[in-house]
């Protein structure tokens, strides 16, 4: 039972200070359930993340449904209490926003131009850049890519593929979960013939 | 203005949640599609001002946008079905997602899979960064605080949600000096 509420507390928490979309949401939902609650590892969250963008639907709501679910899991839940814990995730996850759109959709356009409003909005863009970045830079770990000094194939492989899916995606726009796909394949293909374990 | 039917707001959101992959930036050109062009719920400059608000208000992108455009044709019955139309979809297909994956957890191919996507999804965390400091307008005079933020976070283990808290408080005093 207890489970439920922090659930519910840490996602309502996720969905009031979250900014700039799904992938500034990512490191607030990584530092309330792996490194605050350790609900889940830093691989299990990052293979969450893997499905929750190659779904249909917001990531923030995937990833929010998701976790609910593990989280429950992990504790020793039953399958039916896990769809219950995701359920109040997702649903905590949007409460703040219904709240603070209505209030805010009927203030905005009447201050959005409002200097103090607009000053405001200067400081936290970029604090939502470097919050992005450090998603990313808590993600480069050995659960992710492997240890260069004791899997050191591994360690090359997914380098390479990180530095493929950025440039394809970055500079040549391929779709994401095209090259997601393409990821996935290739990890099947190359640890299927060359076992690393 | 004629009355939208609840069930109509519902079915619209309910398909943009379904056909939308890759998050709520990559649902923004089928809005405009359904909402702007076909059904003509708002006009174009409304919808520019609404895809601010919803970039600056916390919480889910295309979640905030599915309540605006509620409220504003049905008020709060409106919000509520635009909503829950467009989060059903996802919460439907991730469920079964989860009871399926679980169990594939430990297959072999599931996990070599897992091994080549691994490295990649951080390659798609990692690319926003520049082109969200492009729109945050990042320069000489304010790298320092996405750096600091990314710092304090990663080495320090700071949660974001202080580092957001910080940047309110730092926003609000900033634009009293001033």
């Amino acid at each position: 039972m207890a489970i439920f509420i922090e659930l519910f507390y840490s996602f309502f928490k996720i969905g009031l200070f979250s900014f700039g979309g799904g992938y500034g949401m990512l490191s607030v939902i990584q530092g309330e359930v792996v490194t605050r609650h350790a609900w889940m590892n830093m691989s299990e969250f990052t293979d969450i993340v893997a499905v929750s963008q190659m779904t249909p639907g917001p990531i923030g709501i995937n990833t929010a449904t998701y976790v609910g679910y593990t989280a429950v899991i992990n504790s020793g839940g039953s399958q039916v209490m896990a769809v219950l814990g995701s359920l109040i995730s997702s649903f905590a996850v949007m409460l703040p926003s219904f709240i603070l759109m209505l209030l805010i959709s009927r203030f905005f356009m009447k201050y959005c131009k409002h200097p103090r409003v607009e000053v405001l909005f200067s400081v936290l863009r970029p604090t939502v850049v470097g919050l992005i970045a450090s998603a990313a830079l808590l993600l480069m770990n050995s659960e992710n890519f492997g240890l260069p000094t004791i899997n050191p194939i591994q360690f090359i492989v997914s380098v390479t593929l990180f530095v493929f899916t950025f440039i394809a995606v970055k500079k040549y726009k391929f779709s994401p979960i095209l090259t997601l796909i393409a990821c996935g394949v290739l990890g099947a293909l190359f640890y299927g013939l060359f076992p690393i374990n | 203005m004629q009355k939208i039917n609840l069930f109509k707001l519902f079915t619209t959101f309910f398909k943009l949640g379904l056909f939308t992959i890759g998050g709520g930036y990559a649902m923004i050109p089928l809005i405009e599609r359904d909402v702007v062009e076909q059904n003509r719920w708002v006009s174009k400059e409304e919808f520019v001002d609404l895809l601010a608000i919803a970039q600056s208000s916390p919480g889910v992108f295309a979640v905030n946008i599915s309540i605006f455009i509620g409220y504003k044709l049905r008020g709060i019955p409106g919000s509520i079905f635009s909503a829950i139309g467009n989060v059903l979809p996802s919460v439907i297909i991730i469920l079964f997602v989860a009871l399926f994956f679980n169990s594939f957890r430990d297959n072999a191919i599931v996990n070599n899979i897992f091994m080549g996507l691994r490295p990649a999804v951080v390659a798609l965390i990692a690319a926003p960064v520049f082109s969200v400091a492009k729109t945050a307008k990042i320069s000489w005079t304010n790298v320092w605080i996405p750096i600091l933020s990314a710092l304090l976070i990663v080495a320090f283990g700071i949660s974001p949600i202080y580092i957001i808290l910080l940047a309110v408080i730092g926003g609000i005093l900033w634009g009293k000096i001033n």
